[in-house]
């Protein structure tokens, strides 16, 4: 290298000191002593939870209102807005004799979330007119099959209802 | 003239060929490579006579991807690019988009972006700076960061509720209003950090084994690095000084009050010592912006690009219909194209968007700091020892999801 070194840091005029290794090495050696004392900041997963903000983008739910109606209208809104097409909604009529399940007469038959399609963004949560569907701070999906993480309507759709939700 | 090069090229190959070398693929899933990339090198003995770079191992088209999205679908894209500053990326698509759009979004937006892309900024720097310790056999450093960096995954998780693919920001605001303690969030955050910047420093800065790894280990020259198209760190530790953040700055940079460290030779060890000077530069702007920060709304006042309130849309028509059509029909910028720049952690994230006044972007360029600092490896890796192409390459902090998109 021929080239005239530009040295800013100073990093070739190592001390006497420096030279020698064994007072880094004490240094080093120091700096992990301390920690050696100080508490562990790791949380033992399985039976630790660590704690997680409400505003977690986690496992979705399809809220009802104060009647026990379903919110959810199938506007499929949630499906336009999703980046990764991982809801499927077929929408159809409600049937005369099921009216008082539904806020209107239009309903969605079939409403399915493919959770490892989902990259949580929680667009659909943004996109949804109707504060149908949330996203919650539950995040452990464990299944032994590809099928079994296909969640349907039944299993996404809360069994109590309740006022609108504001998630801040 | 073009057959002279052929045969000339050709002639090295079996001149190559013709010595007895050993054909060595440092990647793509080499225990070594941090990310998916590929090296085919030619070794005589342990020194690297040639080296051949190939990409093409994690490519997930988000280029083509993003023509059908809408512009607030591609910014659940850009986070998966560089995956340790994924926020850093969010804020630059979105600033792209505004000024495709023509939006000014208030001073509070702008600020906590900032926060929230120097916090990234430091964040990726301890996780390239630790890696590199890493790969020089001192893996303490390293954990000591990953402490820190997690708490301040907590603030993204308390911002935004994920902490890596984080979604941040939407088109004309944040994408949802803050959350009440966090100016005293950040600010308890950045309190320990320059101790640990210290304790760091004592383990690795003025180590004589770590230096001696590193001084003069696959050094560039500025021009070379200018003509290879580096920016970033990479750059400035070639001594060139170019930040954009003061060079063109955006989202109100030009209010703070920080310098830009330059290094002199760009070997490993200024590229190191680049990013650690940074990172105390880094704190002194979060420490300015949170102090500083208006008061104000948390988007811009622009009913046709960004979603109404929740509580409106439940009960009033108006926001009702503006609802309705952002999410049917998308935001629709006029014809145009735009390209805007941001000083990302590992250099200048670039986005060049074409629009055609549809909803979708007709084209869609990243310009990823990787793949510049990638075309450059074959040469800095020319001549060199196995050992050191493994820090040449974690020193420039190369990310796969970016380098291929």
């Amino acid at each position: 290298m021929d080239q005239k070194r530009k040295d800013p840091f100073k990093k070739y005029d190592l001390t006497l000191m420096e030279r020698l290794y064994f007072p880094a090495i004490m240094k080093g050696m120091g700096v992990t002593l301390s920690h050696f004392f100080k508490k562990p900041v790791t949380i033992q997963y399985p039976e630790q939870k660590p704690e997680v903000s409400h505003r977690w983008r986690g496992r979705h739910v399809l809220k009802r209102d104060e009647f026990g109606r379903e919110r959810c209208v199938g506007c499929q809104m949630c499906e336009l807005a999703c980046p990764a097409d991982a809801i499927t909604i077929q929408a159809g009529e409600v049937p005369k004799e099921r009216r008082h399940l539904h806020t209107t007469e239009r309903y969605a038959i079939t409403y399915e979330i493919d959770m490892l399609r989902c990259i949580y963004c929680g667009l659909c949560e943004e996109a949804c007119p109707e504060a149908a569907i949330f996203l919650t701070p539950y995040y452990e999906f464990v299944e032994d099959s590809r099928d079994k993480l296909i969640y349907t309507k039944e299993k996404l759709t809360e069994k109590t209802g309740g006022p609108i939700f504001y998630k801040d | 003239m073009l057959k002279q090069v052929i045969d000339r090229a050709i002639a090295e190959e079996t001149a190559l060929d013709e010595r007895d070398l050993y054909d060595l693929n440092l990647g793509p899933s080499h225990p070594a490579m941090h990310g998916i990339f590929e090296n085919r090198v030619k070794l005589d003995g342990e020194r690297i006579i040639k080296c051949e770079a190939h990409i093409g191992y994690c490519h997930r088209s988000f280029e083509k991807l993003s023509e059908h999205y809408s512009y607030n679908q591609v910014n659940t894209i850009t986070d998966r690019m560089n995956y340790v500053s994924s926020m850093a990326n969010n804020i630059g698509w979105v600033i792209a988009a505004e000024k495709l759009l023509g939006i000014e979004v208030p001073k509070m937006v702008q600020y906590v972006r900032v926060i929230m892309f120097e916090i990234n900024r430091i964040i990726d720097h301890m996780i390239c700076n630790g890696i590199l310790g890493v790969d020089a056999g001192a893996y303490t450093g390293f954990l000591y960061f990953m402490e820190h960096r997690e708490f301040a995954y907590r603030i993204f998780e308390k911002m935004v509720g994920a902490r890596l693919t984080t979604n941040f920001c939407r088109v004309g605001g944040l994408d949802r209003p803050l959350y009440p303690d966090f100016k005293e969030d950040v600010l308890e955050w950045i309190k320990p950090i320059p101790a640990v910047l210290k304790e760091f420093n004592l383990l690795l800065t003025r180590n004589r084994i770590f230096i001696e790894r590193c001084r003069d280990v696959s050094a560039i020259s500025g021009e070379r690095a200018l003509e290879y198209g580096f920016s970033g760190p990479n750059l400035r530790a070639a001594g060139v000084n170019y930040d954009l953040r003061k060079n063109r700055p955006y989202s109100s940079y030009e209010d703070f009050d920080f310098e830009i460290p330059l290094g002199g030779n760009g070997d490993v060890y200024d590229r190191y010592m680049v990013r650690m000077e940074e990172m105390n530069q880094s704190l002194r702007i979060i420490e300015q912006a949170a102090k500083n920060m208006p008061e104000g709304p948390w988007h811009a006042d622009v009913p046709e690009i960004f979603l109404p309130e929740k509580k409106d849309v439940y009960s009033n028509m108006e926001a009702m219909i503006y609802h309705f059509k952002i999410i049917m029909h998308g935001i629709c910028p006029p014809e145009g194209e735009v390209y805007q720049a941001v000083e990302a952690p590992n250099g200048e994230l670039g986005f060049f968007c074409v629009s055609d006044g549809g909803p979708n972007p007709y084209r869609l360029h990243f310009r990823s700091p990787c793949m510049y600092y990638y075309q450059g490896i074959e040469e800095l890796l020319h001549n060199s020892l196995i050992a050191d192409a493994v820090l040449t390459i974690s020193s420039m902090n190369a990310i796969a999801g970016e380098l291929e998109r």
